[in-house]
C-alpha cells in the first residue's frame, strides 16, 4: 500500500513536470470533424481522430486507446442525435474528465446546428436502428458543414479565448473558401439533379437532399439491419418499375449486397468515400465533395 | 428561437416586404429558404417513396389514394410548421423531459443438464455462496434486468440496476452514483457496484459471451463480485490507458463476509493498462489485489455418516487477479467480422480456523476448531469469433487448480477426518465449453451453448443450454 502510494507521488510529479502541449487538445468522433477542427484551429489545436473512414460509426466500442485520450481532451467535437450513443457515455463516465461532460463547453454535438431530415414520426425498435432526432449523416451537406464550422469555431473560441481572433480568422476564410466551393459544386453536379439512385444505409440522405438525387430504395430493409436476401430480391423488382441508375455504398460499407444488385440491375455500383479519408482523394473536406460529385457524375450520362 | 426569426424573415422575403437587410443578410436568408425547401422536397420524397411501397405492398389503388391525400396533407402541414417539426424532438416540454434512460433485460433459457442442477458443487473449493448453479433444467426464465441511469446534476450519475429474480423478490445488483466533475482523471463511485477486481466482473451477465459465468468466478467471486462500498479510479494522462484504482467496501460477499463491524471491511487495489496496436486490434490487461477478513463465512457439508454438517471461517482471504483481453476487427470495424481473446487468472488464499459444527446432524464431535490455510487458483481461456455479420462461435476453458489445503481439524486428529469434508476433497475442475449465438439486432441474442462441467468429482456435467437475450428501450453502453 505505501510502495503504491510511494509511486502515484512519483508519476504525480513526473506528469506536472510535462511541458504544456498544444494550447486545445480536440478529440473528433469522426473523421469529418477533425478535418473540420483543423480547417478551424490551424496550428492552435492538436487533434486525435477517434474512429477511421472504414469503421462504422454507429458501431464503435470504447476502447481503452479513446478512453485514455478522452481523458485529455479539451474539446470532443462528435456528431449527437445518438450516432455516438454506443460509446460517447462510456468516454464521458470512464475518462475521469469534467470538461467533456454533456451541457459542458468541451463537448460540441454537430446536429443541433442543422435542420435534421428524416425524423421519425414514431419511435419504435422494429423501425430498425433509428434516431428520434432525425438522420445524424448531417456532414454530406456542406451548406450544413458551413453552420456547424460557424459554431465549431465560436466554441474555440471560448474555451481558448486569448486565440479567439485567430480562430474567427480562420473560421471567416474557411467559410469563404467553403462558399465558392459550394457555388462550384453545385454546377458541377447540376446533371445529378433527379438522378435515381440505390443507397446501403441511409448516410448520404443530405447529399441527396442538397442536389436533389432521387432515392429510390436502401440495401438495409431497416436503418442499421444488414441487406437480407429477401430484401434485395424484392429491391431487385421495384427497380424493375422504377429503375435507379447507381447503387452507391460507403467505404465502411460490406461490398457484396451491392455488387449482387448492380449486377442483377445492370447498373454500376460505385464506392462513395462518405467521410474524409473514405478513398485516397477525399483528403479534407473539401476534397470529400470533389471526389463524391467525380465518382457519381459518370453515372449521371 | 433563431427558427422563428428565420421564419419570420422568410415570411418577410416571401411577401417581399421592403426589409431593410443588407445583401449579404438576404443572400443568407435565401440560401436558408432554398436549404429548408430542399429539406422538405426530400421529406415529402420520401412519404412519397413510402406511399409507393405501400402501393405496391397492398395493391389497393383506392386506399392508396386515400393514403396519398393524408400523407400529402401531412407533409404540407410538417412544411407549414417547419419551426415545430425541426425543433420537434430536441424541445421536450414537460415532466418527462428530464425522464432517466430505461432498460429492461428480457433473458431466459432452455437448458438440458445430465447432472441435478439443484445438487451443483465445485469440489475442492469451499463454497462461494453465490449464485453457482446452472439454470434448472427445462424452459426457465432468467433474472430480469430494469436498469435506470440518468445525471443527478452536473456533479453525479446515478445507476440503479434492479434484479427480478425468476421465482420472485427484486434486489439491487447494482446501485450507484459516480462523479461528472472531479478533476485530474479522478472518478469515484459509492454504492453498490460490481467490483473492478477483475474483466468479466464488470460486465452485466447479458453482455457476457457465454451463457454462464467461468468457474473460478464461481469458486472465487460468488459468481459476480458486488460490493457495497465506494471506488476511486485514476486516469493517467497519457495516450496509453493507465487506472489506477481502490475499492473500500464493507466485504459483505465472498471471499469476505459480512462482519457486522464498525470499519472497514474489504480493501482493494487494481490497475489497468490498454491500447491499440493498430487500427485493427486494441487490447487492456489489469491486476487486482483483494484482501477480505471474514468471521463467520459458513458452508454446509455432509459427513462420512450423511449427517449435515456446518462449516465455519474466520481469518483471512487474500486474492490476486491478472486479466487480459484482445479484441481483433477488420480495420476496427467489428460489424462485420471481429475476434476477442479474454483470459483471467485468479488466486486465493485463506487464512484462519475452521469450525465443524454437526450438531444439527450427527452430533458426534458437535463443535471442532481448527486451523485452515489454502492457497487455491484458477484460470479461464476464451475466445469468440464472428465470422459473419450476426453470428458467433466460441470456445472457453476452464480449470482450477486444488493447490494446498492445509486442514488442521484432519492434520491435527482432532476427530473429523478428511472423509468427513467432502467438498474439500483434492480435486481440480475443469470444464470445456462451446457456443454459438445469433443477435438479430443489437438488442436480441439467441445463443446455442454445449459445456462438459468437470466441477463434480466423478461426475460429469453435460449442459446444453439454448439462452436468449432482449433489450428493451434505451440503447446501452457496452464497456469495452
Amino acid at each position: 500500500m505505501k510502495n503504491i502510494l510511494k509511486l502515484l507521488t512519483l508519476l504525480g510529479g513526473w506528469l506536472a513536470m510535462q511541458p504544456a502541449l498544444a494550447a486545445l487538445n480536440v478529440m473528433a468522433c469522426e473523421p469529418e470533424w477533425g478535418a473540420l477542427s483543423r480547417e478551424l484551429g490551424g496550428d492552435k489545436v492538436s487533434i486525435y481522430v477517434a474512429t477511421t473512414a472504414l469503421q462504422d460509426p454507429h458501431h464503435i466500442e470504447a476502447r481503452p486507446s479513446l478512453i485514455a485520450r478522452a481523458r485529455s481532451a479539451d474539446l470532443m467535437v462528435c456528431t449527437g442525435a445518438e450516432l455516438e450513443v454506443g460509446w460517447m457515455p462510456l468516454l464521458q463516465t470512464q475518462s475521469g474528465n469534467p470538461k467533456i461532460q454533456l451541457g459542458q463547453p468541451g463537448y460540441f454535438e454537430a446536429a443541433p446546428n442543422v435542420l435534421m431530415l428524416e425524423i421519425p414520426a414514431r419511435l419504435d425498435r422494429s423501425m430498425g436502428d433509428v434516431h428520434p432526432q432525425g438522420n445524424p449523416h448531417v456532414h454530406m451537406d456542406p451548406r450544413n458543414v458551413a453552420k456547424i464550422a460557424a459554431a465549431l469555431s465560436e466554441r474555440m473560441a471560448v474555451l481558448d479565448p486569448a486565440e479567439a481572433e485567430y480562430y474567427r480568422a480562420r473560421a471567416k476564410s474557411f467559410n469563404e473558401r467553403w462558399q465558392q466551393a459550394i457555388a462550384r459544386w453545385e454546377k458541377e453536379a447540376a446533371p445529378l439533379k433527379g438522378l435515381p439512385l440505390v443507397v446501403y444505409h441511409k448516410d448520404m440522405s443530405y447529399f441527396i437532399a442538397w442536389l436533389g438525387l432521387r432515392e429510390v430504395g436502401s440495401l438495409e430493409p431497416k436503418p442499421g439491419v444488414p441487406p437480407t436476401t429477401s430484401h434485395l430480391s424484392e429491391l431487385l423488382d421495384r427497380l424493375a418499375k422504377t429503375p435507379a441508375k447507381v447503387v452507391i455504398r460507403s467505404a465502411y460499407n460490406d461490398p457484396r449486397a451491392g455488387e449482387w444488385l448492380a449486377e442483377r440491375a445492370k447498373i454500376p455500383s460505385v464506392v462513395v468515400p462518405y467521410t474524409v479519408g473514405g478513398s485516397d482523394q477525399a483528403k479534407d473536406l473539401f476534397s470529400l465533395f470533389d471526389d463524391t460529385i467525380a465518382r457519381l457524375l459518370p453515372t449521371a450520362k | 428561437m433563431f427558427k422563428r426569426t428565420l421564419i419570420a424573415a422568410a415570411i418577410a422575403v416571401a411577401y417581399a416586404a421592403p426589409a431593410p437587410a443588407q445583401d449579404a443578410e438576404l443572400g443568407r436568408i435565401r440560401d436558408e429558404i432554398r436549404q429548408m425547401k430542399d429539406t422538405y422536397e426530400k421529406r415529402i420524397q420520401d412519404l412519397e417513396k413510402r406511399l409507393s411501397e405501400a402501393e405496391a405492398k397492398a395493391g389497393k389503388a383506392e386506399a392508396a389514394a386515400g393514403n396519398a391525400e393524408s400523407a400529402a396533407s401531412k407533409a404540407e402541414q410538417t412544411a407549414a410548421k417547419a419551426e415545430t417539426a425541426a425543433s420537434s424532438a430536441a424541445n421536450r416540454t414537460g415532466e418527462g423531459a428530464f425522464n432517466p434512460a430505461v432498460s429492461l433485460i428480457l433473458q431466459g433459457a432452455y437448458a438440458n443438464t445430465s447432472q441435478d442442477p439443484n445438487r451443483y458443487r465445485i469440489n475442492g473449493f469451499i463454497p462461494s455462496g453465490g449464485d453457482v448453479n446452472p439454470p434448472k433444467r427445462n424452459f426457465g426464465i432468467a433474472e430480469t434486468e430494469l436498469a435506470i441511469a440518468a445525471n443527478i446534476d452536473h456533479y453525479f450519475r446515478g445507476v440503479a440496476i434492479l434484479s427480478v429474480a425468476p421465482e420472485g423478490g427484486m434486489e439491487a445488483e447494482e446501485a450507484y452514483f459516480q462523479t461528472l466533475a472531479l478533476p485530474a482523471g479522478f472518478g469515484l463511485k459509492g454504492g453498490r457496484f460490481f467490483s473492478s477486481v477483475g474483466y468479466q466482473n464488470e460486465q452485466h451477465q447479458h453482455a457476457w459471451d457465454f451463457q454462464d459465468a467461468p468457474l473460478v468466478y464461481k469458486a472465487f467471486l460468488g459468481n459476480q463480485l458486488k460490493q457495497d462500498g465506494v471506488q476511486l479510479k485514476w486516469v493517467a494522462p497519457t495516450d496509453l490507458l493507465i487506472e489506477l484504482g481502490g475499492e473500500l467496501s464493507a466485504g459483505n460477499n465472498f471471499p469476505g463476509s459480512n462482519r457486522n463491524k464498525n470499519g472497514i471491511g474489504s480493501g482493494m487495489l487494481f490497475a489497468n493498462l490498454g491500447g491499440d496496436i493498430d487500427d485493427s486490434t486494441a487490447w487492456r490487461t489489469g491486476v487486482s489485489l483483494l484482501q477480505a477478513p471474514s468471521n463467520s463465512r459458513s458452508y454446509t457439508d455432509t459427513d462420512v455418516q450423511g449427517g449435515a454438517v456446518t462449516n465455519t471461517f474466520q481469518g483471512n482471504a487474500k486474492l490476486i487477479g491478472l486479466n487480459g483481453v484482445l479484441k481483433w476487427a477488420p480495420n476496427g470495424n467489428p460489424y462485420y467480422n471481429n475476434f476477442k481473446l479474454q483470459g483471467e487468472y485468479f488466486r486465493l488464499k485463506q487464512d484462519g480456523t475452521l469450525t465443524y459444527n454437526d450438531s444439527a446432524g450427527s452430533a458426534v464431535f458437535n463443535s471442532v476448531t481448527g486451523a485452515l490455510q489454502t492457497d487455491q487458483s484458477g484460470y479461464y481461456l476464451q475466445g469468440a469469433w464472428q465470422f459473419y455479420p450476426q453470428w458467433r462461435v466460441g470456445y472457453r476453458y476452464d480449470r482450477l487448480n486444488y493447490g494446498t489445503v492445509n486442514n488442521g481439524i484432519v492434520s491435527g486428529g482432532l476427530g473429523p477426518v478428511a472423509a468427513d469434508f467432502p467438498l474439500l476433497a483434492s480435486y481440480s475442475p475443469t470444464r470445456n465449453t462451446v457456443m454459438l449465438d445469433w443477435s438479430p439486432s443489437e438488442f436480441s441474442r439467441f445463443r446455442l451453448q454445449f459445456a462438459s462441467d468437470k466441477a463434480r468429482l466423478g461426475a460429469t456435467d453435460n449442459q446444453i443450454f439454448l439462452q436468449y437475450i432482449y433489450s428493451l428501450g434505451a440503447h446501452g453502453a457496452h464497456k469495452f
